[in-house]
């Protein structure tokens, strides 16, 4: 059986400008914020980020590499709006595709079961049909016979079209060396519709550890990405830091309200960066248990 | 944060325009039944447990995280004091959406007349004035299961004539999208600082439903952008039983978040 451990370096290195890359986590929970850092400090552009959005967004935005973001918002949870995108949005930097949260779960199951699309009543009558002018509607085929409900005789329903995307990347709490992941917080968000969605797939987490004892680390039922839906796993500790991934971690708000604040002060976005973003995972992750210390 | 109130009864003391605004709340979900309130906001979320307390005992509560809570804990109470009933997962979430098994009491950054809600972008939405958090989940929630708004600060800028990003939709929009989007499409009322406001009109438009006790139906009209449907007898909206008042001054809100909300 293939081995599939990799680094997150090897994750990055398979990343074209250009790309369409699906994020998963939601909000500021569970993002896999060390591949993040990495695309940050490489040398690709021009992505297209599809997210139940956090400060991955913030940051790649921040960084310079997104063209596009497909979302339904961009939040770090006890912070309503991360003010790095607000940014990005304001100053016209970055286009977007604006999409009720439930079209986006509708997306990514149609691209999952490859299908071109999906019906949803969600975003009829809305803006996102007017800012997104490609999205089209679809009526139902069952407007007689037995199938037929006379409620929605004449209903048209949005196409919600298949969110493919070219790379996938979560981060779980474990991994094992085949490639099945385990999530042994509360939610485990869309993580296997991402990963379902795309043509390259990767997990990082936790911990890594032997095929057959991620049963050992927590139910079974919790591994819910088996490895039919991974191509690559990375063991990166703390690789979610500063986003909360529980029951190992929780979110570092203390350290979250340090980058938020950098969106608006040019000179300590300069030394953020410096300090957390321009140095390797080891480095960063040094520079966080130093502050910490810091802060003691 | 005020915490010298903890666990005093207070009845004594005027009634708050924040309490007004929590009974008003929680009135949106009397008689609701066995449905998930997902309520953003203090005071929503004071008015849901107000209700779950008294008279809609089978609300569902969540969380804010990925479960189904027990009882109506206080405002405030620690992630790691909660009793939890049953997983709710976002993906459960949408079951539940789509299923119209919820009344979600969602906030507006804007409404307008027939109430649509904006709380993605205020501008040209290409690149906004302001972006805020984004259209979320309001477009699904307002053609799926009856929705209530939440503006705890009533101005012309909240209650504009046209918002600038229809997220959740309103009565003209769901009609014109035809029954894909009027089939489950039940905007109930919009509680905001002032007032209490509904759409049972002919034209389905934004009615004053009841001024809050020290508001004028003038001011009302002063803060709002549009034309409301105002009826010749505008009632106040009602005070908080005894009941209603310990339980959120000594049960459910000792700490007074609600101030924070509204201003005492």
């Amino acid at each position: 059986m293939a081995d599939k451990r990799t680094t997150v370096d090897e994750i990055v290195s398979e990343l074209r400008s250009g790309m369409t890359i699906g994020i998963g986590g939601w909000g500021s929970r569970r993002k896999p914020m060390a591949v993040v850092r990495a695309i940050c400090r490489s040398s690709v552009t021009d992505l297209t980020v599809v997210a139940y959005g956090g400060p991955d967004v913030g940051l790649l935005c921040a960084t310079g590499k997104v063209a596009k973001v497909v979302c339904g918002f961009v939040t770090l949870d006890p912070i309503a709006l991360d003010p790095h995108w607000r940014v990005a949005r304001q100053g016209g930097q970055v286009k977007l595709m604006e999409l009720d949260e439930g079209m986006f779960f509708t997306g990514l199951q149609a691209a999952a079961w490859r299908l071109p699309f999906l019906p949803s009543r969600a975003g009829l009558g809305s803006d996102v049909m007017k800012v997104n002018p490609d999205l089209r509607t679809v009526r139902s085929p069952y407007q007689d016979g037995p199938f037929a409900d006379p409620a929605d005789v004449g209903a048209d329903l949005v196409a919600v079209p298949a969110l493919r995307l070219d790379l996938a990347v979560v981060h779980a709490n474990r991994a094992d060396t085949a490639g099945n992941a385990q999530f042994l917080g509360p939610d485990r968000f869309f993580d296997e519709l991402f990963l379902g969605s795309a043509e390259r797939r990767f997990v990082t987490a936790e911990k890594v550890v032997e095929n057959g004892t991620l049963g050992d680390e927590g139910p079974l039922a919790a591994a819910t990405v088996h490895r039919l839906l991974t191509d690559g796993v990375a063991e990166t500790p703390h690789g979610a830091h500063f986003t909360a991934c529980p029951p190992d971690y929780n979110r570092d708000e203390a350290f979250q309200k340090e980058y938020a604040a950098t969106a608006a002060d040019p000179d300590a976005w300069k030394a953020f960066r410096t300090r957390y973003i321009d140095v390797d995972e080891a480095g960063y992750q040094a520079a966080v248990k130093e502050r910490s210390e810091e802060a003691k | 944060m005020s915490t010298t109130s903890t666990g005093t009864p207070s009845s004594g003391d005027a009634v708050t325009r924040a309490e007004i605004c929590a009974v008003a709340c929680a009135e949106a979900w009397r008689d609701a039944g066995e449905v998930m309130v997902s309520p953003f906001g203090t005071i929503p979320a004071l008015g849901a447990r107000l209700a779950k307390l008294t008279f809609s005992p089978d609300l569902v509560l969540t969380d804010g995280e990925a479960a189904l809570m027990v009882g109506a804990p206080p405002i405030g109470t620690p992630a790691d004091q909660l009793v939890r009933e049953a997983a709710m997962p976002y993906r459960t979430v949408f079951d539940v959406v789509w299923s119209g098994r919820r009344h979600i009491m969602m906030m507006a950054s804007q409404i307008d007349r027939t109430g649509n809600q904006n709380l993605s972008a205020i501008g040209d939405w290409a690149q906004p004035k302001v972006q805020l958090i984004g259209v979320r989940g309001a477009p699904g929630n307002s053609v799926n299961h009856p929705t209530s708004y939440w503006v705890p600060d009533h101005t012309r800028r909240t209650f504009v004539a046209e918002v600038d990003m229809v997220s959740g939709i309103g009565y003209a929009r769901a009609a014109e999208a035809g029954p894909g989007a009027s089939r489950y499409h039940d905007i109930r009322v919009v509680v905001s600082n002032l007032g209490v406001f509904d759409f049972e009109t002919p034209d389905r438009t934004m009615r004053l439903r009841s001024v809050h006790p020290g508001v004028t139906v003038e001011q009302v009209v002063e803060a709002t952008a549009f034309e409301l449907a105002v009826p010749d007898d505008v009632p106040e909206s009602r005070q908080p039983t005894d009941e209603e008042l310990d339980l959120m001054r000594r049960v459910l809100d000792p700490r007074r978040f609600r101030d924070r909300e509204i201003k005492a």
